[in-house]
Parts: C-alpha cells; sequence; structure tokens
C-alpha cells in the first residue's frame, strides 16, 4: 500500500506535531506529554472535564473531537493500540476544573486496563475524581445478551457529542455520567468493509477480501465481523445494517433519532451520500423523524474501504444536546 | 547462582534484539488473529527499553530498580494492551529484586513467580483463553514445583520454560477467547498466539542469558 509518510516508525508524532501546528486556536500539546492535547482556550472552573482518547489511525477521531461543545482533553495512542496512563493522566490534570473529569473510550481490553490504570492514578497521586463510559455500539460484535462485550465505534461521536454539550451546559458530574451513560445505551451501529487498511509499519493488509466480497459487521480495525459475501447493492446493504440496528433498539413512528452515515477511509462521499439516501427511505417509511444528520468521515480505520450505520434515539434531553453547537478542529456544528 | 545487575541488563538488551529478530513473525501471527501488529508494538516497547539501557540504566546496579523502569519505559513506549500487562509483570517481579544488585536463585524464582502473578491479575485472562497466560501459567506452576524439590533456579527455570513452550504450542488449538481475536471463533484455530509465543521468547531468552553467563 502506498502512503505519504517518512519514516514509519514516527507517522503518530509527525501527525500530532501538523495538527497541532495547524490548529493553535483550538488544541495545544501538553509539554509533560507529547501524547497530551487538551483545547487551547482556558476551560471555566467547575466545569465537568470531559476526557476521549484511543489509538491512531480512526482520524478525524478522536483528536480531531477537542474543541468548544465536545472533549476538553485527548490521549493519543499508537496506530490502533490504546494509549498508555501518561497521557491520558497528564491531560486529566489539566482539564480538571475541581468538578472531576468523564473518561469516554471504546471497548477494548488495552483501553480498558489503560486508561483503568489512568483514573486510579488520578485519584492516588492528584484527587481527581474520574468516571467512565465505555463505548458499546457495535451490534455485530456481540449479541444483546452480551452487551457489555460489545465493541465502541462510530457510535463514540455521538456520546462524546452528548458529553461535551452537557458538559458545557452545566451539568454536574453525576449528570454529565448519567447522560453520557444513556447516550451510549441509545446508540447502535453496524458496519460494512470492503477492503483492507495496512498499518505504516508493516504495509500489510489487516484483512482479505476477494474483489467481489464485503464484511457484514467488520470491526473498525480489521476485526472480522459476521458474515462474509458476494457484494451486494448499496440499499440492500443499507437495508441489512438498519434492519440489525432497529431490531436490536427499536424505535417508535414518530420518535426522533440522529443518524450518521461514516466513511472508514476510502469511501467516497458520493457512496456515503447514496447510502443515507436509503437510511432516509427506511426511517420515514417507519415514521421515525431524522432529527440530525451527519455524512462524512468521523471514525476512520486508516485507509479502509467501507461505511458504517449509528442510529441513536433521541429523548427531549438528547436531542438538545445533539443539537447543541460545538468548534472543534476537525467537526463544526453551528 | 547469584544474578548480577550487569546480567539482568544483558537479558533485557537480548530481548531487544530477539524482539527485533522476530518482529516479522510475530507480525505474521498477528495478522491472522488480529491487526497484525504484535511485533511492531513488542519492538516500540523494546526498542524505548533499549534507549534506557543506553542511558539512564547505564550505570544501575539496583535490579529493582532496572526492573521497574522497564516496565514503566515500555508501558510509556506502547500503551495497547501488552503494555500494561508487561508493566505489571516487570513492576510486581521488581519487588523480588528491591535493593538488590546481586540476586539468589530464590529472588529469581520470586521475581518471576510475581511477574505471572501481576500479569493474570491484570489481564484477567485464564489458561485456555489462547493469551500468553497459556504460556506463563504453565511456566509458574513448574518453577514453583520444580524450585520446591531442586532449590536450583537454573535447573528449575530450564523445565519450566520446555512447559511454558509446551503451554505456547498449545495456543494453536485453542479458540481466542480474549481481546480483539475473541470474536473470529472458529477462524482462531491453527494459529499459534503471537503474545503466547512473545511471552515464550522472551522467556526462552532469560533462559539462554543465565546459561550462557553460568558457562563463561
Amino acid at each position: 500500500m502506498k502512503k505519504l509518510i517518512n519514516n514509519p516508525t514516527y507517522v503518530v508524532e509527525e501527525m500530532i506535531e501538523g495538527y497541532v501546528k495547524a490548529h493553535p486556536n483550538h488544541v495545544r500539546q501538553l509539554e509533560e506529554n507529547a501524547r497530551s492535547l487538551v483545547t487551547a482556550k482556558e476551560t471555566r472552573e467547575g466545569k465537568v472535564g470531559v476526557l476521549i482518547g484511543g489509538g491512531s489511525g480512526h482520524e478525524p477521531a478522536f483528536m480531531g473531537y477537542v474543541g468548544d461543545g465536545m472533549a476538553d482533553g485527548v490521549a493519543v495512542g499508537n496506530i490502533f493500540a490504546s494509549p498508555p496512563p501518561d497521557p491520558i493522566l497528564e491531560a486529566t490534570k489539566v482539564i480538571d476544573k475541581g468538578e472531576g473529569v468523564v473518561y469516554i473510550y471504546g471497548n477494548y481490553a488495552g483501553d480498558l486496563m489503560n486508561f483503568g490504570m489512568a483514573a486510579e492514578l488520578a485519584d492516588l497521586e492528584s484527587g481527581i475524581k474520574v468516571g467512565t463510559v465505555i463505548v458499546t455500539d457495535d451490534v455485530a460484535s456481540a449479541p444483546k445478551e452480551e452487551m457489555e462485550k460489545r465493541r465502541g465505534i462510530a457510535g463514540e461521536f455521538f456520546i462524546t457529542k452528548a458529553a461535551g454539550a452537557a458538559s458545557a451546559k452545566g451539568f454536574n458530574f453525576d449528570d454529565v455520567i448519567r447522560v453520557t451513560q444513556k447516550a451510549n445505551d441509545y446508540t447502535r451501529t453496524m458496519g460494512v468493509g470492503l477492503s483492507p487498511c495496512s498499518l505504516p509499519q508493516t504495509g500489510q493488509p489487516s484483512f482479505i477480501l476477494e474483489d467481489n466480497e464485503m464484511e457484514i459487521g467488520l470491526g473498525h480495525h480489521g476485526e472480522p465481523g459476521i458474515e462474509k459475501g458476494e457484494l451486494q447493492p448499496a440499499d440492500q446493504v443499507v437495508d441489512r445494517l438498519v434492519q440489525d440496528i432497529l431490531a436490536d433498539m427499536p424505535v417508535e413512528s414518530g420518535e426522533k433519532v440522529a443518524v450518521l452515515v461514516n466513511g472508514l477511509g476510502s469511501t467516497t462521499r458520493m457512496e456515503l451520500y447514496i447510502m443515507f439516501r436509503r437510511v432516509d427511505q427506511i426511517l420515514s417509511e417507519k415514521g421515525i423523524v431524522i432529527h440530525r444528520s451527519y455524512v462524512g468521515d468521523y471514525s476512520t480505520s486508516l485507509e479502509m474501504g467501507g461505511a458504517s450505520i449509528t442510529i441513536m434515539k433521541l429523548d427531549e434531553e438528547l436531542a438538545e444536546l445533539v443539537d447543541y453547537p460545538a468548534d472543534c478542529p476537525m467537526y463544526v456544528q453551528k | 547462582m547469584k544474578m548480577t545487575a550487569d546480567v539482568f541488563k544483558n537479558f533485557l538488551a537480548n530481548v531487544v534484539t530477539m524482539v527485533e529478530e522476530q518482529k516479522d513473525y510475530l507480525c505474521e501471527l498477528d495478522r491472522k488473529l488480529g491487526d497484525g501488529d504484535h511485533g511492531v508494538t513488542m519492538s516500540i516497547g523494546w526498542q524505548a527499553v533499549n534507549e534506557k539501557l543506553n542511558g539512564e540504566l547505564k550505570d544501575e546496579e539496583d535490579c529493582g530498580k532496572i526492573a521497574i523502569l522497564t516496565g514503566r519505559t515500555f508501558l510509556s513506549a506502547v500503551g495497547s494492551s501488552v503494555g500494561p500487562l508487561y508493566a505489571t509483570g516487570f513492576m510486581r517481579g521488581a519487588k523480588a529484586f528491591q535493593g538488590k544488585s546481586e540476586v539468589t536463585d530464590e529472588d529469581l524464582k520470586d521475581f518471576w513467580v510475581a511477574f505471572v502473578e501481576g500479569i493474570k491479575e491484570r489481564g484477567k485472562a485464564e489458561v485456555g483463553d489462547k493469551t500468553m497466560v497459556d504460556t506463563l501459567q504453565p511456566t509458574l506452576e513448574s518453577l514453583q514445583a520444580n524450585f520446591a524439590i531442586s532449590n536450583d533456579f537454573e535447573v528449575a527455570f530450564t523445565e519450566a520454560v520446555a512447559a511454558g513452550k509446551a503451554g505456547m504450542e498449545s495456543t494453536k488449538e485453542l479458540l481466542s477467547k480474549r481481546g480483539r481475536s475473541s470474536r473470529l471463533g472458529e477462524r482462531s484455530l491453527g494459529t499459534i498466539d503471537p503474545g503466547a509465543m512473545s511471552a515464550y521468547l522472551i522467556l526462552e531468552t532469560f533462559l539462554t542469558t543465565i546459561k550462557s553467563t553460568q558457562t563463561a
């Protein structure tokens, strides 16, 4: 796989360097740890901190979501690998404004251990209260009875959005945790993979699919899905994904949702809009109201081909949080 | 036997070399089970340890401090899931070495017992889950049993590494139950777990390091 990089060993450092230089009004890098980025604006005392993080290679997730109305800080890991506790801890100390910090991350073994250690250290070393919401939106990754085993994928965008808005609106610690957890409980995602990505350091494909094949339910690091088969037209793929999502989380006629059609890296906007068109048709038929829609690359897997569909069911509170403005380097909502 | 701080540092340097040599192989194993980066991850971590060996640790004589810094350095460089696991192993093991520039058979046994116990506690994997624990647990059991009989670390550890090797090889026939590969189901059969392999290679490197020191 051809890539425009220098030394594969330094891709993450060089990416962060460019990111910080490009967006000085939005983010700043901490001297204490080069992998810790926080919002450039001084956040107000008493604001509950929102900290996100995870492996690199998912841009704009996660560092692209630091800014007003979203996360206050991010810890950046190696490619597809959880950040260690250090950068998490350093960012925690900076964004804590006396009311604690909420960690949001995907349900992966590495993230659970590293963020877990950071949370313990934050409490032990600095007496900072840390709450955690683990994102588990990927319907395909475990059956409903084992929901706690599900992976976190593109839906983390909505969960971060809800948390960031709640914190910006001045919710207290317990309420930020409560709505963030509710956002996770109300969010479902399913993806389809068409072609693999390759890690810069190895250049090898992360999985093998023939030219005419697709895989339903693929994870965003290339983890296998639930079904491999012949590539279907976009409408049929969308039908399948939306059907599985709604079977898992029923939405009644008249209820509101937010929808995200997310590209995994190399899928064109054309394809994503063709998919969104179908999502809109299906939901309209069911009388489900699309309150807000998002189409584009929100959580990618390097240059992987494919897309995911996320539906977040909205009650009044979540709808208000989704509507709240945000201003981040890689995502703006007015 | 006695192991000096220099021998301990030799072991760590030998791991650095071993990981570079096995990097591609470990990635290849991982491509079948995960995202194919296990060799890269180990290399990033051990290269960071190598820098410390040539810097901060160059004149360090306290085996406990060497172990702690090794764990912390590895963790800070990689994160991931192997970061906290090896960091916990080295930091728990460090207790047996604390304040000692030369460690005894008993200390060495205690180091590896605490090392494995720490990893098990952190990762919560069981034997049969197709992880590094499939290598480490049989090593631990064999080491404890054989050391109780001989009180000779090298003799007991030789047996223990053989038990670890059998455990590592057994992962070929196991279904993945933890981590990202846990959803592969049947497709995880037939491949040795890369984490079990690298754990075995580290143990083997420790054995060859102390053996070459003994005969030298």
